[in-house]
């Protein structure tokens, strides 16, 4: 969106870092999905040019800055910095070792600078305003603003801008309404399809990377995804691994071969096969992946799929007068 | 003997030499920055659990057995992709650790076939190892979820599932086995520098694919083995294991095709070899191979081999089998008989560039001491004795400056005339990946070559006219002076000062400048300026060069001026630098070492130096013939002419290999008695009267010198099929004729060679033992032999400036011969193909082909794979058109590994003026279009049928 509305804040912002560390030239990488995002920024690359605000001799100064916009063919998996950073170079969008860090060892082997567009484009007001009126905002150690998109069943949905500290039922229930069915809220998922399930009871949680952690959940990109009582958290678990599974570099085994078995055993905890030890697999499998994988795709598919057993495990396990009718 | 078992480290050797002190399960452990703490650990002897991980390639990370824990970080890092640093405090097994390994086992074996006890790998494979290092019992996980193991699935076909590739000849791909761990594709990257394979899909779907999901035979893939020797599943494995099973013990020998000299591991099981597979510790090839070393040793075994001595008194007659001493002793009578007749200088031999220093210091000691004269010469002669002659000259010895390591560590490489991709692939995989981190390559070559087409190289290629090289290097020569490259300091104080000046200032000539010559070279001289910036400015500059540059009339010359280049960018005496003959093949630098010129005794001494041929005389006993004998040509027309009348050839197919085969045809044919010493029935052999059969490198032992000076064992690992060494040949042929040698083992021979040449004095097998392998000079001064040469000034003293000026080549292109045609080799076939072509290796190349520019094609009506008729002034032949633009307009260009082709037919006599090494690479043909095999091929063809006949044994015997 502000790629879209403010693509020179972006601009700015990437040419604010160039000159800090010395690079000469920046990449931009958009998913093809967002057509009006690269149209927009071409746009603006090549007006900053006309205006002199980026090629040779920035503003009149001795300082040399370069843009491209480089369209990815939009696997999640590039979103990862050394997958992005394959993907640029041409190859498959596999994610590579770290370290090297992309500061040492980055695109085609040089340093590389690389972040997304919320820190670029914070940059120009830090600069104009000053580190200290930017730290004005936010709580404990997660300082300034965070876009927030609240989605999902909700009844005012919408993308806000807000700073870090209101809390998760702050924004669910007074900014956001409540749900759109008007049923109540038992789920929230926060951070993206690979953040945690926090039930009402967590809802005094503020939005702050620590407060979150501490409670096995993240804050992610930001997203907000509201679901009503006729939720099956069964159905979500799977979703998170085959969303995993889908989307998978498949460098990794834990990755590769752990979410399609993750599926699998959560489809048989369904079917009600071996409950208790399917539970017991899925609960280590999650544990293998989250300290096992080599990036965040593998390593935080457990936190949907955790949170849903820790805090919904009544959808999991049989109600105990089943369990009778059917022995 | 026991399988020798190299531990894999996990990651590459850092070069770094500044060291770093961490503690791994409470040992301190010092390594040098960069290592791995994998490394660091398994150097300290604590195994981490790794699959995707091995030294031969950078670290992955991607199976994740390796993870470790480390004091004061959180999470569990990779080992094999984590650097050390000082002070680290790391916990290699933890009950979490131990945990998340068996999680990830678990995990692997779910989508594993469980066959494990009919498995090609059983007892050989790093996934049952690891199941077991991590303690996995139980997959929890169950067997019927998505695979890629069963062709169906739940009576469904499992559309994951891919049958086995078997398309190559020596391995098999078994897709359902593979644990995507992409060693292969890394090794085909970083080890061979093909880029032949690639996963295909993503996340579950990830599956090894040659190319865009071809098979093995069908990609880019040239079968080094680099890949199967990485998997470290039964996915790839060689088609030998599968048939005989796991090898129970291993000997380290070296490869008997190529002058880049790999050592292997003999794997066997009794007196059956399993597989060759390459030694990291060989210095020369650093565990890397080819395909002919690596798999075409099946010719051993072939079943044309001859394992039975055999005579006849005419050529026209069939062969007889005989004994041993009935051999000899025929062949001793012939041979003497004919010194009587027709004087003692009637007879001579040619000692091989395929066998072993000890054999080929025999063949030479037999023909100067037994004999008692000096016509003995070697098949280096074809192809590189203007190196011998062009450095000798310019710096002092007859040999490459560096060793293969140097490679390393150059800026700049020049390649002239070679084509090392497919003649020396080894070296070409190390020089191509010095080149994928940064260095330049400059390109001098009529065609364009492999090595300016492979992946992720840029090259400069400068194509040059063929027999233009003085002009091209003279030009090179020409920018460096005239535009004050010259590296002063270095030439004042190495070299000859005022040959320097006379050299510059001829070089300096407007003539001899890129625009000027490039009427001649057809090189573009903006190109050829920058090349020559380049080298003189790019960092260390080091020249490769081959055949290309010694078969000319002007490749003394060419050595020469290449040397020059070297001299005046000071681009000599260090790693990273020098001037580096790639030689054919495997022994050639040898056999030039061992005396095999009728010149030179050991060591290139002059046969009419007084003091070096008493102190033989002393030693063997005899008096010695201080007159040069006959080279190879010259022998030839003496048979002609009538006087020369007795041959003993060691494993070398003269026929085949030496230019204008009808010359050479009517010269064998006027002999009175020629002995072949070989395993086939070559081409020579028909026009012998005596064979003789030889061993394989796999049966004897004894020694090869490869391109890089480096003196390596070859050791005997199956008993001689043909029940005798070829140096226990030698022997007893010796003996037949009067001349007594006496050697228990040929160590005892290398102590005689070490006793009579300075440059070998230090060369023992006990040495050779205790070090894998020295390079010569290895003396007192270097005891451990001598990686780079002229250190610290040329062995001659100065360096010596040679005036190169460009004579055209007589061989000369008109109205009836337009084209020029040049030879060369390919990969997958080995000189003339005596070898290679009976292994699996024809798959890649079933005929020799003519390659030719589209242009010339069209104007002469010839389509792709059409037959044409090849003429020259010497001869005809006839074979296929392959129509491409890697030859430029004007320039033919053919192999010679198949006898029905013979290339050689239509080359001429011309040859280097200072060696007689003949013309291989220029002669002016014309091309027509043909309908089949010509008269000659057709004739030739009935007579060595005719010839190879062998006569049943006799009932009543
Ligand atoms: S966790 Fe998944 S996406 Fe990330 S590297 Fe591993 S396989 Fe690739
Ligand atoms: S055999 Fe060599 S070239 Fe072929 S795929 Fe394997 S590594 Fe690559
Ligand atoms: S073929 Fe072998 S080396 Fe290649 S990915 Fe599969 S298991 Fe690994
Ligand atoms: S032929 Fe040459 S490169 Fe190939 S394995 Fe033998 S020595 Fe090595
Ligand atoms: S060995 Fe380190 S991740 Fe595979």
């Amino acid at each position: 969106m502000i790629m879209e509305g403010d693509p020179f804040l972006v601009i700015e912002g990437m040419t604010i870092a160039a000159i800090t560390v010395g690079a000469t030239k920046g990449y931009i990488y958009v998913r093809s999905e967002y057509p009006h995002a690269v149209e927009a920024m071409n746009a603006a690359i090549a007006a900053a040019k006309r205006g002199g605000y980026l090629g040779t001799n920035i503003g009149g100064t001795t300082q040399s800055f370069d843009l491209e916009v480089r369209v990815g063919a939009g696997a999640y998996v590039c979103g990862e910095e050394t997958s992005l950073l394959e993907s640029l170079e041409g190859r498959r969008g596999i994610v590579r070792a770290k370290p090297p860090l992309p500061a040492h060892h980055g695109l085609f082997g040089k340093p590389t600078v690389i972040n997304n567009v919320l820190s670029f484009a914070a940059i120009p007001f830090i600069l104009a305003e000053g580190a200290k009126a930017y730290a004005d905002f936010g709580m404990g150690r997660s300082r300034g603003t965070m876009p927030i998109q609240l989605a999902g069943n909700i009844r005012y949905g919408g993308l806000f801008e807000t700073a870090f500290g209101v809390t998760l039922g702050e924004l669910v229930d007074d900014i956001g309404g409540g749900t759109f069915t008007g049923r109540p809220v038992r789920a929230v998922q926060v951070g993206g399809p690979l953040g945690a399930y926090f039930p009402r009871a967590l809802f005094d949680t503020p939005f702050d990377y620590e407060a979150f952690a501490a409670r096995d959940g993240l804050i992610g990109h930001g997203g907000i995804v509201v679901f009503d009582d006729s939720v099956d958290m069964r159905k979500q678990a799977r979703f998170a691994m085959e969303f995993c599974a889908v989307e998978s570099c498949g460098k990794c085994t834990p990755c590769r071969i752990g979410s399609t078995r993750g599926v699998e055993t959560i489809e048989k905890i369904m079917r009600r096969e071996r409950v208790t030890e399917n539970l017991a697999l899925v609960e280590d499998l999650c544990n293998t992946m989250k300290f096992g994988s080599l990036c965040a795709l593998g390593g935080f598919t457990p936190y949907p799929v955790l949170s849903a057993l820790k805090h919904f495990r009544e959808d999991f396990v049989p109600a105990p007068t089943t369990l009778q009718a059917a022995e | 003997m026991s399988l020798i078992e190299e531990v894999d480290l996990g990651t590459p050797r850092s070069k770094s030499e500044t060291m770093v002190t961490l503690t791994i399960d409470g040992k301190q452990v010092s390594v040098p920055e960069g290592t791995s703490i994998m490394r660091a650990a398994m150097e300290a002897g604590h195994q981490i659990p790794k699959l995707c991980a091995t030294d031969m390639v950078d670290a992955f990370g991607s199976c994740r057995l390796c993870l470790v824990e480390i004091e004061g970080r959180a999470g569990t890092p990779a080992s094999c992709t984590t650097p050390v640093m000082p002070g680290l405090v790391v916990h290699t097994q933890t009950e979490r650790l131990k945990t998340l390994r068996k999680g990830v086992m678990e995990l692997y074996i779910s989508d594993h076939p469980l066959d494990c006890l009919t498995c090609g790998a059983n007892g050989d494979c790093e996934l049952q190892d690891m199941a077991g290092a991590v303690g996995l019992r139980d997959v929890r996980y169950g067997y019927e979820g998505e695979n890629h193991v069963f062709a169906k699935s739940n009576s469904e076909v499992n559309a994951a599932w891919m049958p086995k590739d078997e398309s190559n000849p020596y391995f098999t791909y078994d897709p359902s086995k593979c644990i995507v761990c992409s060693r292969c594709v890394r090794a085909c990257e970083e080890v061979q520098g093909t880029f032949a394979l690639t996963i295909s899909g993503r996340g579950f779907d990830s599956r090894v694919s040659p190319g865009m999901s071809e098979s093995f035979l069908g990609s880019e893939c040239v079968s080094c083995g680099a890949c199967v020797q990485a998997c470290p599943t039964a996915t790839l494995t060689e088609k030998s294991v599968i048939e005989i099973g796991q090898p129970e013990h291993s000997v380290v020998t070296t490869c008997a095709y190529c002058g880049v000299g790999c050592a292997f591991k003999a794997e066997m099981r009794g007196e059956e070899v399993v597989r060759m597979v390459p030694y990291k510790d060989g210095k020369a090839n650093r565990g890397h191979s080819c395909v002919k070393g690596r798999f075409a040793w099946g010719y051993t075994n072939h079943k044309e081999r001859i394992l039975k001595p055999m005579i006849r008194e005419r050529i026209e007659d069939p062969w007889r089998e005989v004994s041993w001493d009935e051999a000899f002793s025929f062949a001793a009578t012939k041979m003497r008989g004919i010194q009587k007749k027709y004087g003692r200088d009637a007879i001579g031999g040619i000692t091989s560039s395929r066998c072993t220093n000890e054999e080929t210091y025999l063949v030479q000691k037999l023909i100067r001491a037994g004999f008692g004269n000096n016509n003995v010469d070697t098949c280096a002669r074809v192809c590189h004795s203007p190196t011998g002659y062009g450095l000798a000259t310019t710096f002092g010895t007859s040999a490459g400056t560096q060793d293969f390591d140097s490679v390393e560590e150059t800026d700049v490489v020049v390649v002239i005339g070679a084509n090392p991709a497919s003649a020396h692939p080894v070296f070409a995989s190390r020089l191509k990946k010095r080149l994928r981190q940064g260095a330049k390559l400059i390109v001098i070559d009529p065609r364009r070559t492999e090595m300016v087409e492979s992946p992720h190289v840029k090259a400069l290629h400068l194509p040059l006219m063929p027999g233009t090289n003085v002009a091209v290097m003279t030009a090179l020569a020409h920018v460096i002076v005239t535009e004050g490259l010259v590296n002063e300091a270095f030439v004042r104080e190495r070299c000859d000062w005022s040959e320097f000046e006379e050299w510059a200032a001829f070089v300096a000539q407007p003539n001899n400048s890129p625009e000027a010559t490039a009427i001649l070279t057809g090189v573009d001289p903006k190109v050829l300026r920058e090349a020559a910036r380049t080298y003189a400015t790019g960092g260390n500059g080091a020249i490769y060069y081959g055949l290309g540059v010694t078969e000319h009339s002007q490749g003394s010359t060419t050595v020469m001026a290449i040397a020059n280049l070297a001299m005046a960018t000071g681009n000599i005496g260090r790693p990273g630098v020098g001037v580096n003959p790639l030689r054919g093949q495997n022994n050639v630098q040898g056999s030039c070492d061992m005396g095999s010129f009728p010149h030179e005794l050991p060591g290139y001494r002059h046969i009419a130096g007084d003091a070096v041929r008493e102190q033989f005389e002393a030693l063997w006993n005899v008096k010695l013939n201080p007159e040069p004998g006959l080279r190879i040509p010259n022998m030839f027309d003496a048979a002609v002419e009538g006087t020369f009348m007795g041959l003993y050839v060691q494993g070398e197919d003269i026929l085949q290999s030496d230019p204008n085969t009808s010359h050479v045809v009517a010269a064998l044919s006027a002999m009175e008695c020629v002995i072949v010493h070989d395993l086939f029935l070559n081409e020579t052999a028909n026009y012998a009267h005596v064979f003789l059969p030889g061993s394989s490198f796999l049966e004897k032992d004894g020694t090869f010198t490869n391109a890089e000076r480096r003196i390596q064992r070859v050791r005997k690992v199956v008993t001689p099929k043909n029940g005798m060494a070829d140096w226990e040949v030698t022997i007893g042929l010796a003996k037949a004729m009067g001349f007594e040698m006496n050697y228990n083992h040929p160590s005892e021979i290398m102590d005689e060679i070490a006793a009579l040449t300075p440059t070998f004095a230090g060369v023992s097998y006990a040495k050779l033992e205790e070090l894998g392998s020295v390079q010569w000079p290895c003396n007192e001064k270097a005891p451990e032999g001598t990686p780079v040469m002229h250190i610290d000034g040329f062995v001659r003293g100065k360096g010596k400036f040679v005036v190169t000026e460009y004579v055209a080549t007589d061989e000369r292109t008109g109205p009836r011969y337009p084209l020029l045609l040049t030879t060369g080799r390919i990969l997958s076939q080995y000189n003339v193909g005596a070898q290679t072509r009976r292994t699996e290796n024809v798959v890649w190349h079933a005929e020799d082909r003519l390659e030719i520019h589209p242009h010339d094609a069209e104007q002469r009506g010839v389509r792709d794979g059409d037959w044409v008729r090849l003429k020259s002034r010497a001869g005809e032949t006839t074979l296929r058109a392959e129509i491409t633009d890697r030859v430029a307009p004007g320039v033919v260009y053919t192999t010679f590994h198949h006898p029905d082709t013979q290339a050689n037919v239509i080359t001429t006599d011309y040859s280097d003026w200072a060696t007689n090494c003949p013309e291989y690479k220029v002669t002016a043909v014309q091309v027509s279009p043909s309908n089949g095999p010509s008269d000659w091929q057709k004739a030739y063809d009935a007579q060595a049928r005719h010839s190879r006949r062998i006569a049943p044994a006799e009932a009543a015997e």
